[in-house]
C-alpha cells in the first residue's frame, strides 16, 4: 500500500504511523524531518509545486516499492508556515524484515530530498532568506543509482 | 504557453504564472530565459544567473537545452530544497 500526502496541516503521527504498520511486516521504519530552531531560525515555509510534487512523491514510493520488495511506503510533507520542533516531513516503510524497511526510508529521503519540489525559506525575526541546495545532498541521491 | 515561477524566481518577477506567447526563434528552455529577461525589470532581477536556475516541462525535470516544443507548462525555479 502507497499513501502520500502533501499538506498544510501538521503530520498526525500516531495516524501515519498506524497507517503503515502492515499486517504481515516484520519491520517498521520511519523518518521525521523537522524544524530545526537553531541558528536563529524563527519559522520556517515551505513552498511546492502543486501536482508535480505529489507526482513525484508517488513515483519515488512505488520505486522504492518494488526495489525493495516493500508491504507499505507512506510519505508526508508538510508544506506553508512552520515553527521549530514542527514536523515537516514523515516517511514511513513496511517489509516482512528490516533491513529492507530501514534502506527503502533511507532512500526516500534522500531522493525527496533532491528529486521533489519543494523550496525552504527561514525567516529570522523580519527577515526572510530563501535556503540553498547543498551538494552533499545531491551526493547523498547519487548513491542510490 | 502557460509559465509557473517559484520560491525567489517567483519573487521577484512579481507573479507565480503567467501565459505568454513565445516566438518561433524559442527554442528550447534556455532560449525561454533569454527571452523572459528582456520583459520586465523583475524578469531580468530573476533570470540573471541561468546557472542558479533549473525548470520542468509538463511537470518533469528538463536541463535548460530541453526543447520547447510541445510544452503546455513551463516551470522555472531555484534547485529544491525539500525535506
Amino acid at each position: 500500500m502507497i499513501s502520500v500526502s502533501v499538506q498544510p496541516a501538521p503530520i498526525d503521527l500516531p495516524s501515519e504511523l498506524a497507517a503503515v504498520e502492515i499486517k504481515g511486516a516484520g519491520g517498521i521504519a520511519t523518518f521525521i524531518g523537522t524544524v530545526r530552531g537553531d541558528d536563529g531560525v524563527t519559522e520556517l515555509t515551505l513552498e511546492h509545486y502543486p501536482g508535480m510534487t505529489e507526482a513525484v512523491l508517488i513515483g519515488l514510493a512505488e520505486e522504492a516499492f518494488a526495489r525493495w520488495g516493500l508491504l507499505g511506503v507512506t510519505i508526508v510533507h508538510r508544506v506553508g508556515p512552520m515553527a521549530p520542533g514542527d514536523h515537516v516531513v514523515f516517511i514511513g516503510t513496511a517489509s516482512a524484515h528490516r533491513k529492507e524497511a530501514l534502506e527503502s526510508c533511507a532512500y526516500l529521503i534522500d531522493r525527496l530530498k533532491t528529486d521533489a519540489p519543494f523550496w525552504k525559506q527561514e525567516r529570522r525575526g523580519d527577515a526572510t532568506e530563501w535556503v540553498e541546495a547543498r551538494a552533499s545532498d545531491a551526493d547523498a541521491a547519487e548513491k542510490w543509482a | 504557453m502557460q509559465l509557473l515561477y517559484f520560491a525567489w524566481v517567483r519573487e521577484r518577477i512579481g507573479v507565480g504564472a503567467e501565459d505568454v506567447a513565445v516566438p518561433e526563434a524559442v527554442v528550447n528552455v534556455a532560449d525561454l530565459i533569454c527571452w523572459l529577461s528582456g520583459r520586465s525589470e523583475g524578469h531580468a532581477a530573476a533570470l540573471a544567473e541561468p546557472a542558479k536556475l533549473r525548470a520542468a516541462i509538463d511537470q518533469v525535470f528538463v536541463s535548460l537545452d530541453a526543447p520547447l516544443a510541445g510544452a503546455k507548462e513551463v516551470a522555472i525555479f531555484p534547485p529544491v530544497t525539500g525535506g
